[in-house]
C-alpha cells in the first residue's frame, strides 16, 4: 500500500520535472536556422561539390584512378598548335588536351581521394552544396569547354592519327620484312 | 470452462515501419498484443562491401567502411585502418593515436546520442530525438571543421589522418564537453536528458524488467558491446584488450547494474550507454589536455604511399565500436588490393539475440527491445 | 450571438417547421464553422508549441507575417487535393462512413457546449451527461475504421482505443459526480452559475476544496486518454502502429480523422473549463475592464473566456504530448484501473466529508 502510493507520487512528480524542463525551452533561442532565408556558415574546407579547373589539367589521369567508384572519366588528345594551351598554375606545359572531363555526382562519395593525387591541385572539394538537379543525368557535370561537335571532330581526328601511326607501324614492320 | 478459441495472427513489421531502425523485416506471430515468435529478414540494404573491398586498393576501402555503419563512420574507418596497418606494419606516430582516440570517442558520443533520441522516439517521446540531434549536431560541426564532412568522413587512413586538426578545434572541443557534461551547475545537456527521459516514471515503466538478457545468453549469442556490458559483464576491449593508446587514460567500463529492475533488462541498455557517453567525454577531456605535450607533426606523414602487405598474410583485429565489436579478416595475396576482407560487424551479431529476447512481449516491448540494440540496418547488411 | 439566438427563437415569421430547419442548417454551419477555424489555429499552435519545446522554429513561411500562421491552410488545401484511395480489400461502406462517424460525435459535442448564458445550440437539463455520453460515440468510427480497413495494424489501433475509451469513461464520470455534488445540478448553466459568486477564481471549483484540485489533474489526465493524445496515444501510436486505426486513410477521409481528434482536445478543454474553472464566468468581474477600447469587446463577452480557458487546457495537452514517452496497453489498464478510479472515489468521498464539515449541504 505505502509502495502504491510512493509509485504514484513518483509518477507524478517525475512528469512535472519533464514538464519543467521542456517548459524552460520557452526562453531558450531556436538553433535552427530559417533554411532558404538564412544559411548556416560552411567551413571553407568543407567537402561537398566537386569543382575542377579545367584550365590547370594536364591530363595524368591520377584522379581517375584514385577513385573507388570510377565517376571520373576523362579522354585526352595530342594538344594541337592551334589549341594554343597556357602552362598551369604551378607552371606546367600541358602536352594533353583534356576534351573530355565529366564528374558523376551521382556516383560520387565525396570521399576526397581524388583531390589527393592531383599534382596540378586542379580538383578541389568545396562547399557549395545546393547542386541538386530535378534528372539525375544532369548531374554528370563536364568541365571540358568543348561542344559535343567539338569533341566528335577531335575524336575523329585522333582516330585518324591512330590509323595512320598503325599504318606507318605495318609499313615499318613490311620493311622490316 | 472451455477457452476461448484464439488464433495466431502473422504480422509483418517492416521493411517500411518507423521503428525498425531503418529497413528491417520482422515476421511477428502474434497473440493478441503478446509476440511469440520473431523472425527477422535482412538483405534490404546489402551492398556487397565485401566483394567490393576485394576490387579496391587498401586505401580506396576507407570510404566503403564509412557506409557500412553510417552512425560511427569514425569508429569503422579507425578499425580499418588499425587493421591494415597490423598487416602491413605501418607505424603511427603518436600525435596521429591521440587526434584518432579524439575523433573515436567523439563519434562514440554522436552515436550515442543518436541512440538516446530514436530510442525516445521508440518510446514514444518526441523532444528527445530533437534533443539528442541538438547535441549531436555540435559533435558534426567538429568533424566538419576538421575533415570537411558531416556524416561519411573518411578521415582516418591507414598511416595516418586525411586533416591535422584546425586552429580553435580543442577549444570548441572544450565548450562543447563542458555544454555536455563537464559542467557541474545543472545545465549540461546530460542533466536535461536524465531529467527529461531517464528519470521518467513512464520511461522506466516501459523499459525496467524488459527484454533481459542473460550473461550467458549474451555470451553464446555472440552479443557484443553495450548490450553485452548490461548483461553486468564488463568486457570492453578497450580496456580489455588496449588498442591504441587507450591504456594512458584512466577511465571506467560501464556495466548494467539493474538499477531500476533486473541485471540486462532494456533500462540497463539504455544507462549502459547514458554512462558511456559519460566516459567518453572523460576520454576525450584526458586526451585533448595531454595534447599539447606531445610532438606535433604531419598527420599525414606516416601514410604508405603503396600498401602491399606480404603475399599469403593473414589478420583479424576487432575494435570497440559503439555497438559492439567490429572486426576486420583481411587476407592479402601481395597486391595492392585485399584478397579477402571479411566484417564482423556488431548489429548482426546483436540482432541474432532478439528473437530470445523479445519473444514473449508484447509488441510495444518489442519496439523498445529493438531499440535498446542500437542496431543499424547498413552495417547489418553491409 | 445572442442577437443572433433571440433572432431564431423569435421564428422570423416563418412557419415553426421552417424556422427549425433553417436554425438547424445555421447552426451547424455555425459550429462546422467554428471547429474548422479552432483546428486551423489548433495545428498551428501544436506546431508551433512543439518547435519552441525543441529548439525550432516551426512553420515561418506560410502566411502574412513571419509565423506561418497560414501553414495549416496550406496543409488543408495539400490533403483535399490528394487522391482518395480505397484500398480493394476494405469494407467499403464502413470504410467511408468511419471518419463521418468520428467527426460526427465530435461535432455533436458543440452543440451542448455554452458560450456564454444565453448562447446556447441547444439546453439540456442533463447537459453534462449529453456532453460526456456523445463525446464518447466517436469511439464507434474509430473501431470502424480499424475493422473496414482490413489491416491488422489498424485492427489493433482499434481494439487498443476501444479498451482505452471504454476504462476512462468510468473516472470521468465519476469526477463528474464529484462535480455534481457541489453545483446539485447536471444542467451545464447551473454549474457554471454555481461557480460564478462575484469572487472571480476563488468561486472555482477547482479551489474548492484540495481533492477538488486532485480531481481537475485526474480529469485533465482522463480527458487526455479519451481523446488519444500522448502519453495515452496507443491507438495510432507511430513507432508502433505505423498510424493505428488511420493508417489506410489519405485526403479528405483521414482529414476528417485530424479534425476530430483536434476537436476533441478542444471539447476536454471545454469540459475542463465548466467542471473547474468557471466556463463562460470571466476570471474576475470588473466593470471597467469591458471600457478598454477594443479589448472591452472581448473581456465583456462571456465566449471569449470559455474559449481562453479551453485553450489553455488545449495548451497543456500539447505540452503533455511534446514531453512524455507513451504508456503500454497493460499500464494504461492499469493508470485507468488501479489509480484514476480508486482516487475518483476517495475523492467523491473525502468530498462529501469536507461539505458535512463546513456545512456545505
Amino acid at each position: 500500500m505505502k509502495n502504491y502510493f510512493i509509485n504514484v507520487w513518483n509518477a507524478f512528480y517525475t512528469a512535472l520535472v519533464g514538464l519543467k524542463v521542456t517548459f524552460l525551452h520557452l526562453f531558450i533561442k531556436s538553433v535552427t536556422v530559417k533554411y532558404p532565408l538564412e544559411r548556416d556558415k560552411v567551413p571553407a574546407n568543407s567537402r561537398m561539390k566537386l569543382e575542377v579547373d579545367w584550365a590547370d589539367c594536364i591530363g595524368c589521369k591520377a584522379c581517375e584512378r584514385a577513385c573507388p567508384v570510377q565517376c571520373i572519366h576523362i579522354d585526352t588528345s595530342k594538344a594541337l598548335p592551334e589549341d594554343n594551351l597556357a602552362a598551369t598554375k604551378n607552371g606546367t606545359a600541358r602536352k594533353l588536351l583534356v576534351s573530355n572531363f565529366t564528374i558523376d555526382l551521382s556516383e560520387c562519395l565525396y570521399c576526397a581521394l581524388c583531390v589527393y593525387p592531383c599534382p596540378e591541385d586542379c580538383i578541389n572539394m568545396t562547399p557549395n552544396y545546393e547542386f541538386g538537379k530535378y534528372d539525375r543525368k544532369l548531374l554528370i557535370e563536364q568541365f571540358a569547354p568543348f561542344s559535343d561537335d567539338d569533341r566528335a571532330k577531335r575524336q575523329a581526328f585522333e582516330e585518324e592519327l591512330k590509323k595512320k601511326k598503325l599504318a606507318e607501324k605495318a609499313v615499318k614492320t613490311k620493311e622490316k620484312e | 470452462m472451455s477457452r476461448i478459441r484464439t488464433e495466431e495472427m502473422i504480422i509483418n513489421m517492416g521493411p517500411h515501419h518507423p521503428s525498425t531502425h531503418g529497413v528491417l523485416h520482422l515476421v511477428l506471430h502474434t497473440d493478441g498484443e503478446v509476440v511469440t515468435k520473431i523472425e527477422p529478414k535482412i538483405g534490404y540494404l546489402h551492398r556487397t562491401f565485401e566483394k567490393h573491398a576485394e576490387n579496391l586498393q587498401y586505401n580506396q576501402v576507407v570510404p566503403y567502411t564509412d557506409r557500412t555503419d553510417y552512425i560511427a563512420s569514425m569508429n569503422n574507418n579507425w578499425t580499418y585502418a588499425m587493421a591494415v596497418e597490423k598487416l602491413a606494419g605501418v607505424e603511427v606516430p603518436e600525435y596521429v593515436e591521440y587526434l584518432r582516440v579524439i575523433f573515436g570517442e567523439l563519434n562514440r558520443l554522436a552515436s550515442h546520442l543518436l541512440f538516446f533520441g530514436a530510442f525516445g522516439l521508440d518510446s514514444g517521446a518526441f523532444t528527445p530525438m530533437l534533443f539528442g540531434f541538438r547535441e549531436r549536431e555540435k559533435i558534426l560541426d567538429l568533424f566538419e571543421m576538421t575533415c570537411g564532412a558531416r556524416l561519411l568522413y573518411n578521415y582516418i587512413w591507414i598511416g595516418g589522418l586525411s586533416h591535422d586538426i584546425p586552429p580553435g578545434f580543442i577549444e570548441k572541443t572544450y565548450d562543447f564537453l563542458n555544454d555536455f557534461y563537464l559542467r557541474k551547475d545543472g545545465k549540461d545537456a546530460l542533466t536535461e536528458f536524465r531529467k527529461l527521459l531517464t528519470a521518467n516514471r513512464i520511461f522506466i515503466e516501459r523499459n525496467a524488467d524488459v527484454g533481459i538478457l542473460t550473461k550467458e545468453d549474451a555470451i553464446n549469442l555472440g552479443v557484443t558491446g553495450p548490450a553485452l556490458r548490461a548483461t553486468g559483464f564488463p568486457w570492453d576491449l578497450r580496456k580489455t584488450e588496449p588498442y591504441s593508446i587507450y591504456d594512458r587514460f584512466d577511465w571506467e567500463v560501464a556495466v548494467g547494474r539493474g538499477e531500476y529492475g533486473s541485471i540486462g533488462d532494456n533500462m540497463d541498455r539504455y544507462l549502459v550507454r547514458m554512462k558511456e557517453m559519460e566516459e567518453s567525454a572523460k576520454l576525450i577531456k584526458q586526451a585533448l589536455d595531454q595534447l599539447p605535450s606531445v610532438k606535433k607533426l604531419d598527420v599525414r606523414s606516416a601514410v604508405p604511399n603503396r600498401i602491399r602487405p606480404p603475399k599469403g598474410k593473414e589478420i583479424y583485429f576487432r575494435a570497440e565500436n559503439p555497438r559492439g565489436e567490429l572486426g576486420f579478416y583481411i587476407r592479402s595475396d601481395g597486391s595492392p588490393k585485399p584478397a579477402r576482407l571479411k566484417m564482423r560487424s556488431p548489429a548482426f551479431c546483436n540482432l541474432s539475440a532478439l528473437p530470445a529476447m523479445a519473444e514473449g512481449w508484447m509488441l510495444a516491448d518489442l519496439v523498445m527491445i529493438l531499440g535498446s540494440l542500437d542496431i543499424v540496418l547498413g552495417e547489418i547488411d553491409r | 450571438m445572442q442577437g443572433i439566438i433571440s433572432l431564431f427563437e423569435s421564428g422570423l415569421g416563418l412557419p415553426e417547421l421552417w424556422a427549425f430547419v433553417i436554425g438547424v442548417v445555421v447552426f451547424s454551419l455555425l459550429i462546422f464553422l467554428f471547429i474548422a477555424l479552432f483546428v486551423i489555429v489548433a495545428v498551428w499552435l501544436e506546431r508551433k508549441v512543439s518547435a519552441v519545446i525543441q529548439d525550432r522554429w516551426g512553420p515561418m513561411r506560410a502566411g502574412l507575417t513571419i509565423q506561418g500562421e497560414l501553414q495549416t491552410i496550406a496543409d488543408t488545401v495539400k490533403l483535399l487535393m490528394k487522391e482518395d484511395i480505397i484500398p480493394k480489400p476494405v469494407d467499403k461502406l464502413l470504410f467511408i462512413l468511419a471518419p463521418f462517424i468520428v467527426f460526427t460525435a465530435t461535432f455533436m459535442v458543440f452543440a451542448g457546449i455554452p458560450l456564454g448564458p444565453n448562447a446556447y445550440s441547444g439546453t439540456f437539463d442533463l447537459g453534462l451527461f449529453y456532453l460526456i455520453a456523445i463525446s464518447s460515440l466517436g469511439v464507434i468510427g474509430i473501431v470502424m475504421a480499424g475493422w473496414a480497413s482490413n489491416n491488422k495494424w489498424s485492427l489493433y489501433g482499434a481494439m487498443r482505443s476501444v479498451a482505452q475509451i471504454v476504462s476512462y469513461e468510468i473516472p470521468i464520470a465519476l469526477i463528474l459526480i464529484a462535480v455534481v455534488m457541489y453545483s446539485g445540478s447536471f444542467s451545464v448553466k447551473e454549474i457554471i452559475a454555481t461557480q460564478d459568486t462575484g469572487y472571480g477564481i476563488f468561486g472555482w471549483f477547482l479551489f474548492r476544496n484540495p481533492f477538488m484540485f486532485v480531481a481537475a489533474i485526474l480529469f485533465l489526465i482522463a480527458g487526455t486518454a479519451e481523446n488519444n493524445r500522448t502519453p495515452f496515444d496507443l491507438p495510432e501510436s507511430e513507432s508502433e502502429l505505423i498510424a493505428g486505426f488511420h493508417t489506410e486513410y489519405t485526403g479528405m477521409r483521414f482529414a476528417f480523422f485530424f479534425l476530430a481528434e483536434y476537436a476533441n482536445m478542444f471539447v476536454v478543454g471545454v469540459l475542463l473549463a465548466i467542471l473547474f474553472l468557471g466556463g463562460y464566468a470571466p476570471i474576475w468581474h470588473v466593470a471597467a475592464l469591458a471600457d478598454i477600447p477594443v479589448l472591452g469587446w472581448f473581456f465583456g463577452s462571456s465566449g471569449f473566456w470559455i474559449i481562453l480557458k479551453a485553450m489553455l487546457v488545449v495548451i497543456i495537452q500539447m505540452w503533455f504530448r511534446w514531453t512524455f514517452p507513451r504508456l503500454r496497453v497493460d499500464q494504461l489498464m492499469y493508470t485507468a484501473w488501479k489509480v484514476l478510479i480508486p482516487f475518483t472515489m476517495a475523492i467523491i468521498v473525502l468530498n462529501g466529508i469536507w461539505m458535512k464539515l463546513f456545512n456545505l449541504i
